[in-house]
């Protein structure tokens, strides 16, 4: 096998599985940037991917059933929102110590989906998932038209919302105003701007695009539903965050950092080179322990007020 | 603390206990089990005879070991999520250590197994300590990742080097251990059941932490380094090595619950040994407000919960999973209430609200007397 294959299989394998990685960071960063730390995006994921899952799972066979998967990440969508609202109430309006509520967060969400998935399918069955879109003409460049332009749509969602979301956090004035609460509540508060407004919205959007991110693993990267599907992913994409120093741009980079060292050893499975199977699972998460010290220093680039709750009436 | 404190923080965790139950109960209705129902067969069906009361303290012994690390770590400003992996790294020592030698008397055997397993936990978790006051890597990050790489390594363990050797004679598979010799075996404390001297143990470790914490110049640096790091470095502690203590501890704490499992209940390492005592251990010492005098009852009242849950998982169809939502629950309501417990002026608001209450109540009485 000559080494372009090799790298045309590995890269080939990268994109997709960077995209749950990255529709999570990206929303992370939103929460990050106006100041909250959500550690719950592995469960939110978890809900996500259930429901991704559970909706065309139910309509299946019946007249909606053309309609299943788009139904299915409007309901992953719905159900991160509203698990982002749950986690503004306690982190915003309650001012909880955001470490620990993010665990719980967790703790709920990933127990709620095996329950429900418990009760209401039992056993490992799949699903018909999303199909690959080649697009026509750019999918037939050499090289570049597999790994880029022969995925399903939500992957060239993904890859579009990267510039979107920098879009949105830059240049708008709403992106203006996240920055502001998660670098200087009390100075925003003071321009007139909402904090915990603000914060709601944004945890709101963030959960929303981790459910998306589960949606994803379910119907489109294992076409299935298990309690371990997400496996940590959540706690991976906050780890981006830190890595791709609070950018859109640096979190794709993350994003493909990870998922080619994954791809990279799956590959090196298929060409034979042996290990044991445990060590190349754990090689992930080893990872980011790796990323988070070297990733120490960008600290100050990032939001000041990260993991600080804003109560207006506190004096100095 | 005055009896308006007392009294406040009772309605507060009156509070949080409803609110919890109230939410958990909206999910069992959703799957179609009787609320009522379930949480009776929780609370009462696991106390109903000696056998269920002695399941419930096997089930609390790790609750409260680990639980008991967790306090230390969280006193200490240092989130130890980690404890799940540490008593995995705990079963693997003291298991490694027990079939090292096996002809060794008890005396020797135990001690060392035990110690084993504890310092096995120590390191996991002193490497996330570690990481935290050196690299400034984010512990509850890094825990986490330790707690998935435990798991990989844990399996890797059992289904390699550690291997039961007759598992691959009659081809089972089951990835298991060795049986542990039996002069490793914690002593039965009631014939029949289960419950063993580990219980004795847990219960001399919470009184220890006790002494530690707030008895000892390094509890009370800890506790001023988990207060306000920023003063206790003004104040000449060095934060970031006990930093690594109180992690080095937790994990400590975590491994010897690990070492316990193995040594008084299953006499080996086998999968799912930990079976989420390092999640719900958190849960335990949140609730137990972070002192081994609260954690003690919270230890035993989780054992109620989770011995509870396998039973409603056989009669009521309810899965055991349910568990997680619960602690999940629970823990959101406990950090909430906490804004309301350090909050004056909420408390002050409460105590108008029950003026104004009982004041009207009582003209109410009055009128209705007349």
């Amino acid at each position: 096998m000559s080494g372009g294959l090799m790298l045309y299989n590995v890269l080939c394998l990268a994109v997709p599985f960077s995209v749950a990685l990255l529709l999570a960071a990206l929303g992370e960063n939103f929460n990050q940037r106006a100041g909250v730390f959500n550690l719950g995006c592995d469960g939110i994921m978890c809900m996500g991917a259930f429901l991704g899952f559970m909706v065309p799972f139910t309509l299946k066979g019946g007249p909606w059933a053309a309609y299943g998967n788009l139904l299915g990440i409007g309901a992953a969508l719905a159900v991160g929102a509203a698990m982002g609202v749950v986690f503004a109430l306690v982190t915003v309006t309650f001012r909880a110590s955001q470490g620990i509520a993010g665990i719980g967060l967790q703790m709920l969400g990933w127990g709620l989906a095996g329950t429900l998935f418990r009760h209401f399918v039992g056993g490992v069955t799949g699903v018909e998932g999303m199909a690959a879109i080649a697009i026509p003409g750019l999918s037939r460049i050499p090289f570049l038209g597999g790994v880029l332009f022969n995925h399903n749509a939500l992957t060239y969602t993904a890859l579009l919302l990267v510039p979107a979301c920098w879009f949105l956090l830059y240049k708008t004035p709403w992106g203006l105003k996240v920055r502001a609460v998660g670098t200087h509540p009390r100075a925003a508060d003071t321009m007139g701007i909402h904090v915990d407004r603000i914060r709601y919205q944004a945890l709101m959007l963030g959960g929303a695009m981790a459910g998306l991110a589960g949606a994803y693993l379910s119907l489109c990267q294992a076409k299935m539903f298990s309690d371990d599907l997400v496996a940590g992913r959540g706690f991976i994409a906050v780890a981006l965050v830190y890595f791709g120093r609070w950018s859109p741009l640096g979190i794709l980079g993350g994003a493909l950092l990870f998922s080619i060292a994954q791809s990279f050893q799956l590959s090196m499975q298929v060409w034979g080179i042996k290990f044991p199977y445990e060590f190349a699972v754990m090689l992930p998460y080893v990872l980011v322990i790796v990323v988070l010290a070297v990733a120490r220093k960008a600290r100050q680039l990032g939001p000041t007020d990260l993991g600080k709750p804003y109560n207006r009436e506190m004096r100095f | 603390m005055n009896k308006n404190k007392v009294l406040y923080s009772g309605a507060i965790i009156l509070a949080v206990t409803l609110t919890a139950a109230l939410l958990v109960a909206l999910v069992l209705f959703a799957i179609g089990a009787s609320p009522l129902e379930t949480y009776k067969t929780i609370l009462t069906g696991p106390l109903s005879d000696l056998f269920g009361v002695t399941e419930v303290l096997v089930r609390s012994v790790p609750l409260l070991l680990v639980g008991l690390g967790i306090a230390i770590s969280f006193r200490s400003g240092i989130l130890n999520i980690g404890a799940e992996g540490q008593i995995q790294m705990g079963v693997i020592a003291s298991t490694a250590m027990a079939l090292a030698m096996p002809h060794a008397p008890k005396a020797i055997l135990l001690p060392a197994t035990l110690m084993a397993g504890a310092l096995a936990g120590a390191l996991w978790g002193g490497i996330a300590g570690w990481l935290k006051a050196r690299l400034q890597v984010n512990e509850i990050l890094s825990t986490v990742m330790l707690n998935y790489i435990a798991a990989q390594v844990y399996t890797f363990m059992l289904r390699g080097p550690m291997l039961d050797p007759t598992e691959l004679e009659t081809g089972s598979g089951t990835p298991q251990s060795m049986r542990l010799p039996e002069s490793v075996f914690l002593d039965q404390l009631i014939p029949g059941t289960r419950i063993h001297a580990g219980l004795i143990l847990a219960l001399v470790a919470a009184v220890l932490v006790w002494m530690l914490l707030w008895k000892t110049t390094l509890g009370y640096r800890m506790r001023a380094a988990g207060a306000g790091a920023k003063a206790a470095r003004y104040a000449g502690v060095p934060v970031e090595r006990y930093l690594i203590v109180a992690m080095l501890l937790a994990g400590g704490f975590a491994g010897l619950a690990g070492a316990v499992e193995v040594t008084g209940v299953h006499h080996r390492a086998i999968e799912g040994i930990s079976s989420g005592y390092g999640f719900a251990g958190i849960v335990v010492a949140l609730f137990g407000a972070l002192h081994p005098g609260g954690i003690v009852p919270s230890a035993v009242f989780f054992g109620v919960l989770l011995i509870g849950a396998d039973m409603t998982q056989r009669s009521a169809a309810v899965p055991a999973n349910m568990v997680l939502v619960l602690q999940g629950v629970i823990i959101l309501s406990i950090v909430s209430a906490q804004s309301f417990l350090r909050n004056p002026y909420a408390q002050e608001r409460f105590f108008r609200w029950l003026a104004r209450f009982s004041a009207a109540s009582t003209k109410a009485g009055k009128g209705a007397k007349s």
